[in-house]
């Protein structure tokens, strides 16, 4: 019946002409597997595509810390959506870049609102995302830097020495991810306890619960219970 | 000493002997020091636990502290003990259901959890312009006020850790005239899941814009007190004055923000720099402090509370002319489809609406069931919309796939980053200091272990 599966790594061509990564793959609209194909559409396949990368020029002050910024290093791609930059670089850049961001006095990012993780299995060999936002002060600018790793080798460099309030954030997203950040002076486990086995939010970690009982009916934990996809 | 099996005479640990104190005099270390322990240890630093059960440490905080004599020579925090797992939790419901575990991370401050986790989703939906004027206000009302029922704890509670008792008294006191005011318009104290995406949950009730008022008016008797007993006072001074000091480039560095960043004189607010909500529009000032110090923090949030009022008031003043506008999005297919009603047997989906999809209109009715039970659809992307919450910057960092749920909702709680400058502000002073400070950064537990 599904013989249209695409694999999530294929190169997806968009309007626009850009080639664009799919991160995943939406099956269906119902979610439930177990029974038959009742609403016809059970046989949708839908690629998750996120957004792509903009082309130069940007725009306002976009193109300034840009430019700023490839000074320095090579930019992988530059995401602008919904009025949000996203500077992708290389993780062997990223400490690097963030010494640029911060003492560049044409960019002057001296604020770093912590680093945040994200999962996505389907973005094969770079499943592991680190998401970092920084703010300027001085010209009251926010961009967003991203890098990736692989689940195969999750090591990306800490930036702790450029923004010490990076401390707690990585351990955070070690502790969550299981993200290595080469160079923090002391990686631990911050909010699980210290012998916990497994990243609690990566997508392969269960969410947990145990069934409920109530008055003869019984509903499974949520991860467990139908829902829509 | 104590027959306690976790820590009994003498318990041997990896390192040292552990000693269990649980109040009053710390004879029990003294003597054991003398008892020819000291032979082995007297000599040696000293490492008291503090927490996580402590009355002073904001919730369960555990504090790690190296002590000689009195003097505190390094603190360290042990958090984590009220991670409920809030984030990975909202994976797995729908958008509009991600507020109702949002609101309940940082439990004084629940509207500006809600508020940033909703500009997150209204950005990725691309509805951000399209929010009804009366939900902006009500947003910027019920903010505002939960600034001040935030402040006031902070304030209270602050001052009982250092013997203020009837500061705490009276901060509870008007704290509890503003929850009133949240049951009144939400139906709830705390975990209000109130703001959702695209506006509000539901339009003001009849006569909140009256208690509203009331309650201005009394705030304006009542504030002047915390002045009068607090501003000059020796002891408060004494106590507060110098102790937790943390100036501009700490704070930077450290990502410190709020009123930890404003009592070194920089006047950082994200409802000046980056307004949201529409806050370019209500008149206030941001209050600044240069002595970079507990004292400094306690009277920045002192003053922000007189500014929160002004707020309240204008906004107070725009609802009485917005009677009867719309609180929701005009879009139907994000739009929550029913409003509540008081009916024999409580709150519920308010009877025309039932009637209507019961009866009317089977669209409404598919309508409804597939709004409530499937939520709707937010297009792959994503956003990051800090708001100023009472403890400074809070962010929702929220991720979709285009489905239904939350790819990932990941939040910056001020809290969690502030708390960080313990170790700065508590090394080299006195124990007692130690809870001035960690006062002066206002943690909430809720929010720092999420």
């Amino acid at each position: 019946m599904s013989d249209n599966t695409q694999d999530p790594s294929t190169d997806i061509v968009r309007d626009d002409a850009q080639v664009e990564q799919a991160v995943g793959l939406r099956r269906g609209m119902f979610g439930a597997g177990d029974s038959g194909d009742t609403s016809g559409y059970g046989g949708l396949v839908a690629p998750v595509v996120l957004p792509g990368a903009a082309q130069r020029p940007f725009g306002g002050w976009y193109d300034e810390v840009a430019d700023a910024l490839e000074s320095t290093i090579p930019l992988d791609r530059v995401v602008i959506d919904r009025g949000e930059i996203t500077f992708h670089v290389r993780r062997e850049d990223l400490p690097v870049v963030a010494r640029t961001l911060r003492d560049d006095p044409a960019l002057r990012f001296e604020f770093c609102s912590g680093v945040s993780g994200v999962h996505y299995p389907g973005d094969s060999g770079r499943e592991l995302h680190a998401v970092y936002h920084l703010l300027s002060m001085t010209y009251n600018r926010r961009i967003r830097v991203e890098v990736t790793a692989p689940d195969a080798d999750p090591h990306i460099p800490s930036i702790v020495d450029t923004y010490p309030t990076n401390d707690w954030h990585e351990r955070e997203t070690f502790d969550m991810f299981g993200i290595v950040f080469d160079g923090h002076p002391a990686l631990t486990r911050i909010l699980m306890p210290d012998d916990w086995p497994g990243h609690p939010q990566r997508k392969d970690y269960p969410l947990g619960g145990i069934p409920v009982e109530y008055k003869g009916g019984t509903i499974p934990p949520p991860d467990e219970r139908r829902s829509y996809s | 000493m104590t027959s306690d099996v976790y820590a009994g005479p003498g318990a041997e640990t990896n390192e040292g002997r552990v000693f269990t104190v649980t109040g009053q005099d710390w004879d029990s270390i003294t003597q054991g020091l003398a008892d020819g322990l000291g032979d082995e240890i007297g000599e040696e630093r000293v490492v008291v636990n503090m927490g996580p059960q402590h009355p002073s440490t904001h919730g369960v905080l555990r504090l790690i502290l190296e002590i000689e004599g009195e003097t505190v020579t390094e603190a360290r925090c042990g958090i984590g003990y009220l991670h409920t797992g809030i984030e990975k939790n909202m994976e797995y419901r729908s958008w509009v259901q991600g507020v109702t575990f949002c609101t309940r991370m940082d439990y004084l401050s629940p509207f500006y959890n809600e508020m940033t986790y909703v500009f997150g989703v209204e950005r990725l939906l691309g509805i951000t312009d399209d929010i009804p004027e009366k939900a902006q206000v009500m947003r910027v009302l019920l903010m505002e006020l939960n600034r001040i029922s935030s402040h006031l704890v902070c304030i209270a509670t602050g001052g009982m850790e250092i013997g203020a008792l009837t500061v705490m008294t009276i901060g509870f006191r008007e704290r509890e005239l503003v929850l009133d005011l949240f049951e009144l318009i939400t139906g709830l104290r705390m975990n209000h899941a109130f703001i959702r995406p695209g506006g509000v949950a539901q339009d003001l009730p009849p006569g909140a814009l009256d208690q509203i008022k009331d309650f201005i008016a009394l705030m304006k008797k009542r504030l002047p007190e915390y002045a009068a007993l607090c501003n000059a006072n020796p002891i408060f001074k004494g106590r507060l004055e110098g102790v937790g000091h943390l100036d501009l480039e700490g704070c930077l560095a450290l990502g410190m923000s709020g009123p930890v960043l404003r009592s070194t004189g920089y006047a950082w607010d994200l409802r000046k720099t980056q307004p949201y909500s529409g806050y370019e529009d209500y008149e206030f000032d941001v209050q600044t402090w240069d002595t970079c110090d507990s004292y400094g923090r306690f009277r920045v949030r002192l003053n922000e509370m007189w500014e929160s009022l002004r707020i309240v008031e204008q906004a107070a003043a725009r609802l009485r002319n917005l009677e009867g506008a719309p609180v929701m999005v005009a879009d139907k297919k994000i739009a929550w489809p029913s409003q509540l009603a008081i009916g024999s047997d409580g709150m519920g989906n308010s009877l025309d609406h039932i009637r209507h999809i019961m009866g009317e209109s089977m669209e409404a009715l598919i309508h409804h069931f597939k709004l409530v039970t499937e939520g709707f659809r937010v297009p792959a992307g994503q956003a990051y919309v800090p708001v100023e919450s009472p403890r400074g910057e809070l962010g929702a960092h929220v991720v979709s796939d285009g489905g239904t749920r939350p790819f990932r909702a990941h939040f910056r709680d001020p809290s969690f980053t502030n708390l960080q400058a313990t170790s700065v502000m508590s090394e080299g002073g006195q124990i007692a200091d130690v809870i001035v400070a960690i006062a002066s950064i206002d943690p909430v537990m809720g929010g720092v272990d999420r």
